[in-house]
């Protein structure tokens, strides 16, 4: 009963997105305005409904519903409860079907609470969410219906993937497709105010908490997606230019530099057309991610659901929206006027010049993952990989980088070099010795690495300049936010060059008792034993590290064997200290009865992933201080307009 | 007497061969060289390798057999001087291109190696345009894409 009133009220929430285009279409029509009323009712109503839905099939998992043919391909009674819950979406159906949970109900938290902008811009931003939404409702209810039942109710499920029975990676992809559909909403802005001509501060500060919201989601989603490939996959590698983890990052490129232009556009009225192509061009690049992954066109690490010809419907949608958006940009562009102009040595400059730069790198990560697929039409199959993306990819991010030492600093529209000269020495300065210390020290060092560490510390010193000379109290969350976000990304970069450069690895063969060393650290194999969990067995060897002969401290990596599919998997053990990580896995036993071992220990690794949590706490700050400042500006606007409508009574 | 270490030779030939499933992992393939400069040297190339079975991956991260295999040729030939760029150009000629990571200097890869160029040279033409009127007081001068 449940699975089908799941699919009735999914159905019931297509017809009221139907419903919600006609209506903000024709509101939008000189004679329509009586339809105008509705379209807001209706995206609130959609996205319960939708809602209604995806609960459903939460409890169908919950429950394990056998007869549910989703549940029985996708789950196993004997699952633990977190790992049933987050088989819902850990298969295609159930993520199709969560997109639009988050879509539909994004939908109705805009036409609840948005009351900034023109009235005609929001209903034709309404009305684009619906045929944005529209094409993922065809695809969910005609190709991939996750309430399908079976003619003849399962005995017992089939289990999830035991990759994707990891905590981390339970959140992970729900992570990322908030990030997506976020964008999803800043699309249908810039589409609304595309329609309606009305691209101005008041359609920037409508989108930015959204951008800014789905941006915090791809933050966290991408660091902890490269945290878990990290401990996953085994061999102590957090990043591989894998077309999946790509189809992760464009849209995060994409978004942080539409981030950027926004609040140009919001505060300066300045970029308006770019803001828009940078709107359209974020939710293209959510959509391109999505294809990549779903489709399986190219080969990833990360590949769990793939299906060919899903993938063509999603290259379909693809081709619709983003055609169809370029189409409308195309007509509209020329009536989008540019805005305020600033100069050449202004903070709207310097981020023009990191959003040109944001582009560079999305332009080339976009042509590196596709590459493969154009050559493989003339015949060749060749590979692009980290060679080509980590030199090409920093000759953008490193004057990027340079530069955000330099534009916080700025004043809007126009400003004198001579008044930052002072302030911008001390970054340059740490860039210059750290630099010098490092070439010194680690005459050995590769240049991207060597590079990476004096901007990467450049940035995490540099960024908290803006701060100076401001009342630290009185200082804004979304300043506050800045400095952090930038510090962060400084620390990351710190984090990524040092491992890099300086991590070492020690593979070997090793009988209980035996001693080894990796890098500082001390080793012992003291045992190794069976253990089990739940729904695996496992062989877990003991061992002791001890740092510079310090107090040893015990690990306990695994060789994990899954029954249900079948599968194994490593779990590798960490070892965190303030600088740096230890890594431990447990390989196969030798013929001699020796075991294989693997050990890397990695300086300051833990920074890559703390500045991306950094990053995402910035966005977080900014987010509070913006919706702040918003909720303090609409009730200052309402007492005004209250004050207005008394004074006109009294007269 | 010839005839019989003829067959005997063959035998020694075709074993490794035969029994390839079964046999333990090659014995550089989890062992690294001693001299840290060549492992170095060794770890360089396989990190830009890829791992032929696998999904994405390069030698010098994977379980697959196929990759213990490479990564025991990469040392091997590490061991015995070769240079990391002859031996890429080796496993190039035997496998593809598909093997190597690092882009080949061949005419399908030049588009590849030109796009930094192209971005940046759009990037300026887009960017001139803007900042050339600059400081004047007009404000509904448009310039595309921007």
């Amino acid at each position: 009963m449940i699975a089908e009133i799941g699919l009735a009220v999914l159905w019931m929430a297509a017809a009221l997105a139907v419903l919600q285009l006609f209506a903000g279409f024709s509101a939008l029509r000189p004679g329509g305005k009586a339809l105008a009323g509705v379209v807001r009712p209706l995206a609130v109503m959609q996205g319960v409904l939708v809602a209604i839905s995806f609960l459903a099939l939460i409890d169908l998992f919950l429950e394990t519903d056998l007869s549910v043919k989703l549940v029985a391909a996708n789950s196993h009674s004997m699952k633990p409860f977190i790992f049933k819950l987050a088989g819902t979406w850990g298969n295609h159906e159930g993520s199709m079907l969560l997109w639009i949970t988050i879509m539909a109900v994004s939908g109705g938290v805009v036409a609840l609470v948005e009351k900034r902008l023109r009235e005609d811009t929001l209903i034709a931003t309404l009305a684009g969410q619906a045929f944005v939404s529209l094409g993922f409702y065809a695809f969910l209810l005609l190709s991939s219906n996750p309430f399908e039942r079976l003619p003849e109710p399962a005995p017992e499920g089939q289990g999830l993937n035991p990759l994707l029975q990891d905590i981390g990676l339970a959140f992970h992809p729900p992570t990322l497709y908030v990030g997506y559909v976020g964008l999803s909403v800043a699309f249908s802005f810039a589409i609304g105010a595309l329609i309606t001509r009305d691209v101005g501060p008041a359609f920037a500060r409508a989108m930015r908490p959204w951008v800014l919201g789905a941006w915090i989601f791809l933050t966290v989603g991408i660091t902890a997606g490269s945290y878990w490939a990290y401990y996953t996959l085994g061999w102590g590698g957090w990043w591989f230019w894998d077309p999946v983890e790509n189809a992760s990052l464009m849209p995060w490129l994409a978004a942080t530099a539409l981030l950027h232009s926004c609040s140009v556009l919001a505060s300066r009225n300045a970029l308006r057309a770019w803001t828009v192509m940078l709107g359209v061009i974020a939710f293209s690049m959510s959509m391109v991610g999505t294809f990549l992954v779903r489709s399986g066109i190219l080969t990833s690490v990360h590949a769990f659901a793939v299906d060919p010809e899903r993938g063509s419907f999603i290259l379909a949608l693809l081709a619709i929206y983003i055609g169809g958006a370029l189409a409308l940009f195309g007509i509209r562009a020329s009536t989008v006027t540019e805005g305020e102009r600033f100069s050449l040595f202004s903070r709207e400059a310097s981020l023009v010049f990191n959003n040109v730069m944001l582009c560079g790198i999305l332009g080339i990560v976009l042509l590196g993952t596709l590459y493969p697929l154009m050559t493989e039409a003339f015949g060749a199959k060749v590979s692009v990989g980290p060679p080509y993306f980590n030199p090409v990819s920093a000759i953008f991010a490193i004057p990027m980088m340079l530069m955000m030492g330099v534009g916080p600093l700025l004043r809007w529209r126009k400003d004198k070099p001579s008044r930052i000269t002072a302030t911008v020495a001390i970054p340059a300065l740490v860039v210059a010795l750290v630099l010098l210390a490092v070439v010194l020290m680690f005459p050995s060092i590769r240049i991207l690495p060597m590079l990476g560490i004096a901007v990467g510390a450049g940035l995490a010193v540099g960024s908290w300049l803006p701060l100076k000379g401001r009342n630290l109290r009185r200082t804004p969350f979304a300043v506050w936010g800045m400095v952090v976000a930038h510090c962060g990304l400084g620390v990351a970069l710190l984090g990524a060059a040092s491992e890099s450069a300086f991590s070492t690895e020690r593979l070997a063969a090793m009988n209980v008792g035996d001693t080894q060393s990796v890098g500082p650290i001390a080793l012992k194999l003291e045992k190794i034993e069976p253990v089990a969990g739940p729904n695996w067995t496992a062989i877990e060897a003991t061992v002791t590290a001890s740092y510079k002969g310090g107090t040893p401290v015990t690990l306990h990596p695994q060789a994990r064997t899954f029954t249900s599919p079948p599968g194994e998997r490593t779990e590798s053990a960490l070892h965190t200290r303030w600088n740096g990580q230890l890594y431990a896995v447990l390989g196969n036993e030798g013929d001699d009865g020796r075991w294989q071992m693997r050990f890397w220990w990695k300086p300051f690794v833990p920074l890559l992933w703390l500045g991306g949590l950094l990053v995402a706490f910035g966005g977080l700050l900014a987010l509070i201080g913006r919706v702040a400042q918003d909720v303090k500006r609409v009730r200052v606007n309402d007492k005004i307009a209250f004050r207005k409508t008394q004074q006109d009574m009294l007269k | 007497m010839k005839r019989l270490i003829i067959a005997i030779l063959t035998l020694l030939l075709a074993t490794p061969l035969a029994a390839q499933d079964q046999m333990p992992p090659a014995p550089l393939a989890y062992k690294q060289l001693d001299d840290p400069a060549l492992e170095a040297k060794a770890q360089g190339l396989m990190e830009t390798l890829r791992c032929l079975k696998c999904q994405s991956q390069s030698i010098a991260d994977s379980d697959a057999p196929m990759a213990g295999d490479m990564r025991h040729q990469v040392r091997t030939r590490i061991a015995a001087g070769e240079e990391p760029e002859a031996i890429r150009t080796w496993l190039v000629e035997r496998y593809g291109d598909y093997v190597s990571y690092a882009p080949q200097n061949k005419p399908i890869m030049w588009p590849l190696f030109a796009a930094p160029l192209v971005i940046l040279l759009l990037a300026v033409f887009l960017l001139r345009g803007r900042f050339r009127s600059a400081g004047k007081k007009e404000t509904d001068n448009k310039v595309a894409g921007e």
